[in-house]
């Protein structure tokens, strides 16, 4: 059911992308896709009633090597969590690029309106 | 230590920050100094022919860790980067004098040069999405350079595309890494070999195609490129259409599909499928185009097609279990097409931005008789058509002939006979190109026009010698073994032998 809506949201984004015409509603409906996936990469990590991934002295046995089942049993997948964070890095940068794109646009056109910006065709 | 891969990555990347600190009177030095870098890499890259090697970043161990991987396919690839980088770096020294600003733009290129050697090195897909990301937003940028409407307006319609396409790669990770729980992409295989393809995967492998589709430009997907490709300035027109949208495009396609998810006869035909519209589509959209760069850029998707169709016909054929010989002459002919693609593109993208710099103009109407201004331009600029259009003894010709004998060994004559008009409406779109700009009537306006020597001049002589000398890849057995046939056969052995753990 979360995946389900998930993805609802991915196709919430790729539309506004595709059918808005205004430019600054397509960088919403991009970062809106970008988002989806970071919740989606968030869930494929989540246990529920979780804990941190990270083993406290009282849980690992130092003489036999064994990690406690309570931990291994509730911790969260960790690497997700990383992944999640590089992205949201990454997708930052590309909004600072894409908003300023769009801010030079305005002022070289007047306008948002893709429909108005239109001197490349062929 | 047997190759060190990541100073492919690393010294572009520290130049990059480097080198916008030099402003001013220090702009020499910065020229010098990305030169060097470019020069650097060709270097490492001639250097890394024919070896293979694995490199744990950080010495974390590997399913933990990240890391870089060398094969063949990857050191063909890190050639082709290598030799355009340093041509269009060459060429930029004198071209980007018409822009302000730059040690940004060799910031920004050397960025570029970073993610794509990156992309091609990594055994890792996360990292290869992230190279991808540091690969695309300087292109993003790149496009842009000049800063005015057209420039503008092709920067924004290419970044759009080119994040939807990042979130749907973004998206097929996190699938696979659902499905597989590995991010490394031997582990991934082998995982995918012992429980086979679900739907989840297959959703992947279906987000996967979208996504590096738009980012090689193949047909379905291909709007941005001929707004983008000619917008930027010349140098990296020439590096975005000569490696840009084959390392994060095709070869990446190439290394999923065949190392990853595994050859199968679905699949095949979708890249066939590809191939065959992007060639024909591609070509006819050339003919009729007036703007110099614009046709090329065209041009660019119609080659990419020959690119995916011999890689495809690969696949379709070790999908069908047929004889691995035609396989891999398949593949070789893709291969090799897509390294002289890379040489013979580039420099007809240089060789428009000399024209465009003495002239003033892209329009081929407005040109004629340049012949007389601009002997040496033109004569690089011959080679490059009659290379791209398939006439021998370019290296055009071999890659083309090697594609159409395979195509007639497997039995698919229809296709062989398509891929023969597509080079012929090539030459006439072509002859249209020489036509226009360098025969016929010189115009009054242009008859003060100057060739453009020195450093760009340089460029483009390097780019058309190894037009020619490139045909010896083929034709001498030693250069083939040592250089293609590696490449060739990584991808011939992941989709012969699906229980040998690959190397990757």
């Amino acid at each position: 059911m979360a995946y389900a809506l998930c993805f609802l949201l991915f196709m919430i984004g790729l539309y506004c992308a595709v059918v808005k015409k205004n430019m600054v509603k397509i960088v919403l409906g991009i970062v809106i896709m970008e988002y989806a996936v970071n919740l989606f990469l968030i869930m494929l990590g989540y246990v529920k009633g979780g804990v941190a991934p990270i083993i406290e002295r009282s849980q690992y046995d130092g003489a036999t090597k064994a990690i406690a089942s309570e931990f291994l049993n509730a911790s969260v997948d960790p690497l997700p969590q990383a992944l999640v964070l590089t992205s949201i890095v990454i997708s930052l940068g590309s909004l600072a690029l894409m908003i300023s794109i769009c801010i030079r646009t305005y002022a070289k056109y007047g306008t948002f309106d893709i429909t108005e910006i239109r001197r490349l065709r062929g | 230590m047997n190759a060190p891969l990541p100073m492919f990555v690393a010294i572009p990347l520290v130049a990059a920050f480097v080198l916008p600190v030099l402003k001013g009177g220090l702009k020499p030095v910065a020229t010098l100094l990305a030169n060097l870098v470019t020069l650097t890499l060709l270097a490492l890259a001639v250097m890394s022919v024919g070896k293979t090697g694995t490199y744990a970043m950080g010495n974390w161990t590997i399913p933990l860790g990240i890391n870089l991987v060398l094969d063949g396919l990857s050191s063909l690839l890190l050639l082709a980067i290598g030799v355009i980088s340093a041509a269009a770096m060459l060429f930029s020294v004198r071209y980007m004098e018409q822009y302000t600003a730059k040690p940004k733009y060799f910031s920004l290129f050397l960025l570029m040069v970073a993610g794509m050697n990156g992309v091609v090195l990594s055994g890792d897909i996360f990292n290869l999405y992230v190279f991808l990301e540091i690969a695309s937003i300087a292109s993003y940028a790149l496009v842009g350079f000049g800063g005015e409407h057209e420039e503008l307006e092709a920067s924004f319609k290419y970044m759009v595309l080119g994040s939807v396409a990042s979130a749907l790669v973004l998206f097929g990770v996190a699938l696979v890494y659902a499905n597989t729980g590995s991010l490394n992409m031997a582990q991934i295989s082998a995982t995918i070999r012992q429980i086979g393809m679900n739907i989840g995967l297959a959703f992947a492998l279906s987000l996967f195609v979208a996504g590096f589709g738009l980012k090689a430009a193949l047909v379905p997907f291909h709007a941005w490129l001929p707004d983008a490709h000619p917008s930027a300035p010349a140098p990296i027109s020439a590096m975005l259409s000569g490696v840009l949208i084959k390392a994060l495009g095709v070869y990446v396609l190439a290394r999923l599909i065949f190392t990853v998810f595994g050859v199968s006869v679905p699949v095949a035909w979708v890249l066939i499928a590809l191939g065959v519209s992007s060639m024909v589509i591609g070509v006819f959209l050339a003919v009729g185009q007036w703007d110099f760069k614009r046709l090329l850029a065209y041009h660019s998707i119609s080659q990419m097609g020959y690119v995916v169709l011999g890689v495809g016909l690969g696949a379709l054929i070790l999908a069908r279990e047929g004889d691995p010989l035609w396989a891999s002459l398949a593949i070789l002919g893709g291969l090799f097409h897509l390294l002289n693609h890379a040489v013979f593109k580039s420099l007809l993208f240089l060789a428009s931005g000399s024209v465009e710099m003495a002239t003033g103009t892209r329009q081929l109407k407005k040109m004629g008789g340049l012949v007389e201004r601009m002997p040496y331009t033109r004569a690089t600029c011959a080679i490059a058509s009659a290379s791209i259009a398939g006439v021998p003894p370019f290296n055009g010709f071999w890659s083309k002939l090697i594609l159409v004998l395979a195509a007639v060994q497997a039995g698919f004559y229809l296709l062989a006979a398509v891929t023969v008009i597509v080079s012929l409406v090539t030459l006439l779109s072509f002859l249209k190109v020489q036509r226009y700009v360098f025969l016929g009537q010189l115009p009054e306006d242009l008859e003060r026009t100057q060739e453009n020597g020195g450093f760009m001049l340089g460029a483009m002589a390097f780019l058309a010698v190894l037009c020619l000398a490139m045909s010896l890849l083929v034709l001498l057995p030693g250069l083939r073994e040592t250089v293609l046939q590696p490449a060739v056969d990584v991808l011939v052995q992941a989709g012969t032998a699906p229980a040998a753990v690959v190397a990757h």
